[in-house]
């Protein structure tokens, strides 16, 4: 059933919510990536186009590798001993694998929000601040004003205001995520990768992210990983399916969901299996 | 129904069980008995019931006729049992030995005073021979001059050397081997470190006394060649692996999910160990190197042979000193049973005892205040 994946870069062939959803210029290409763990292989010669201020949605069963590929974006696989990876990721016509990037430089491009919130066991003002300083802001007027900007972006200025300085490990599960995002777009990147960044949460604190996500997409291209079918049919332009490492279907959200082209995405979007 | 039955332990799991309870408080006990017996030994000098004075009342040797053996024994500093053992020949030369000493120290004007009281253990005294009031540790010279500041300040530096060695290295080696490292160079760095520990103090002190001592002289050229440099760098060795093995463990269960948002927002991976992984830890790293403050405190063996000994209050390293710990075991076998040298002797490790109950305590208080304000909790 699975289909080979073609030389040619998979790109979604219906005009999404809009016709001008599918003029988006591409902004992440991947080119027969393939992505091995010693000897096991996680991705299997996977080519995708990612458009640019959409929000592009993962699904597929667990160990499909929707995850293993959102971390090649920011090359957070580099992190783990053993990894072998082929083929090119470019972003922005730029090979992120070349020699001569800047991991610093490309996580500033990219950036990344987890499935369980992580903020440091610093006060929430100095969450947000140790990004910025890394990058380089240090002067105080500024770092108060993007911290600011970035807690009302991500919809939690108004809960948390009054207690910026302490510890942010005292926010609800919710709040801890809406925090994390604040914390990846305060620098700006023009990526931000969300790997199940609701799966930890109840439905409201679900619905929070969800709205936020969509609030997002007109600055940010935001590409999502996610368990929940409905999330991925309420939130994002475009979906691709994935399957033991393999992409099996990419095309717009309503296509997939409603008329999908390939036999095994509609019996995993129907829920028969997964 | 089998809902009334309820759930009762299998006889050998209660056994084993009460065993540990058993264990736990014999070690309890043990920690307090071991306590109470240094602080009983210590207590006369607390309550002020030595006395070193010299000058006493003296009777003539015919007085041991009509003195009643209780007196008698009182009089000579005998238990019971030596008492009994005396006869009469022997009390009668105890009793002149003692009016001989007696006219022999009335000469120094020193003679009556009662050493051990707090004022002459912790205060400065002009002594006779002395050009001013100086803190003197010299219990077995004519008059026993019992002042422990030489002592406490000994301790200390030596304390603060071995620390100020140990500390950055055991804390960046901590910091390498949890987060920098790769796994390869983490199988053999961890443990070679930790066996470090392994090597009895009375190796560390040989080390010290031939090696250490020479090197150390020729990098720094000073006088002396046994100081606390040499003792302090000396017990360092000893207290690195104490403090890297518990900030490690500290460092290592840092979550990876704070280690892995600090290196998605674009932070190096030494500005994550430095900047989120090492304040993280804090409360581990902190404990870590309290107990190392509480090695170097008790170690014995190493700055008695390494440190020069001598009893002198001195800010400079590089001069000879003696620490509290190398006090009592150089000089509690030398001691009158029962007499104020040994009860000094104890009340300083009573003294040892506190510091570092202390210091355990203040650092708990240090480490749940960090703790809570890193959770949010105040």
């Amino acid at each position: 059933m699975t289909e080979k994946s073609s030389p040619q870069i998979a790109l979604p062939k219906v005009a999404a919510t809009s016709g001008a959803a599918d003029a988006a210029p591409v902004i992440i290409k991947v080119r027969e990536l393939s992505l091995f763990y010693g000897a096991a292989q996680a991705l299997n010669q996977i080519s995708i186009a990612i458009r640019k201020n959409l929000v592009t949605a993962f699904i597929g069963p667990s160990g499909c590798g929707k995850s293993t590929l959102l971390r090649c974006f920011n090359r957070m696989n580099d992190l783990i001993d053993n990894v072998r990876i082929e083929g090119q990721v470019e972003i922005n016509g730029e090979d992120i694998y070349s020699k001569e990037v800047h991991l610093i430089e490309l996580r500033k491009q990219v950036g990344m929000v987890f499935q369980r919130s992580n903020p440091f066991p610093k006060s929430i003002f100095e969450n947000i601040a140790y990004a910025l300083r890394l990058h380089g802001t240090t002067r105080r007027a500024e770092l108060e004003e993007i911290v600011e900007r970035s807690l009302r972006q991500a919809a939690l200025w108004d809960e948390v205001k009054d207690r910026l300085h302490t510890s942010a490990l005292g926010l609800s599960g919710g709040q801890q995520q809406r925090l994390c995002i604040a914390r990846a777009i305060a620098i700006r990147p023009e990526i931000i990768l969300m790997d199940e960044p609701a799966s930890a949460l109840d439905p409201l604190a679900t619905a929070r992210i969800e709205e936020l996500i969509l609030e997002l997409k007109r600055d940010f291209t935001i590409v999502i990983v996610t368990h929940n079918m409905q999330q991925a049919a309420r939130i994002s332009d475009h979906t691709a399916f994935f399957y033991l490492g393999r992409l099996v279907e990419y095309d717009a959200t309503t296509k997939i969901f409603t008329h999908p082209a390939v036999k095994q995405t509609e019996d995993y979007v129907t829920g028969r299996f997964g | 129904m089998g809902l009334k039955r309820g759930h009762q332990a299998h006889p050998i799991e209660w056994l084993v069980e009460r065993g540990i309870f058993l264990v736990a408080t014999t070690a309890i006990l043990m920690v307090f008995l071991i306590f109470v017996f240094v602080a009983r030994e210590a207590l006369p000098v607390f309550l002020g019931q030595t006395n070193s004075s010299l000058v006493q009342e003296v009777l003539p040797v015919e007085k041991m006729n009509t003195l009643t053996p209780v007196e008698l024994q009182k009089y000579l500093g005998l238990s019971a049992k030596q008492y009994r053992e005396l006869d009469r020949e022997s009390i009668r030369a105890l009793m002149e030995v003692k009016i001989e000493g007696a006219t022999e120290a009335s000469h120094d004007k020193d003679a009556g005073l009662n050493t051990t009281a707090w004022r002459y253990l912790i205060g400065p005294h002009q002594w006779t021979g002395y050009e001013r009031p100086a803190y003197i540790w010299q219990p077995v010279s004519q008059i026993h001059k019992y002042n422990i500041v030489p002592l406490l300040i000994g301790s200390l530096k030596v304390t603060l050397v071995a620390l100020l060695f140990s500390v950055p290295l055991a804390l960046g080696a901590a910091i390498y081997v949890s987060q920098l490292a790769s796994t390869r160079a983490r199988e053999w760095l961890k443990p070679s470190i930790e066996l470090l520990a392994g090597i009895p103090s009375v190796v560390l002190g040989f080390f010290a006394l031939l090696v250490l001592a020479t090197l150390l002289q020729k990098l720094f050229g000073y006088q002396g060649r046994l100081n606390a440099l040499v003792a302090g760098v000396a017990l360092g060795l000893a207290v690195i692996p104490v403090v890297f093995s518990i900030a490690e463990d500290a460092l290592s269960s840092v979550p990876r999910s704070y280690t892995q948002a600090a290196l998605a927002l674009g932070s190096s991976r030494w500005q994550t160990a430095w900047q989120i992984v090492l304040p993280a830890a804090l409360p581990g790293v902190f404990a870590a190197v309290v107990l190392g403050f509480g090695r170097a405190m008790g170690e014995t063996m190493v700055v008695l042979m390494a440190s020069g000994n001598a009893s002198i209050v001195s800010g400079s390293i590089f001069d000879s000193t003696r620490t509290i710990t190398a006090t009592i075991a150089a000089e509690l076998a030398e001691t009158v049973f029962g007499g104020h040298h040994y009860r000094v002797l104890f009340m300083l490790g009573t003294l040892l005892f506190i510091i570092t109950f202390v210091s355990n305590l203040a650092a708990g208080q240090v480490i749940t205040h960090l703790k809570s304000r890193m959770e949010g909790k105040r």
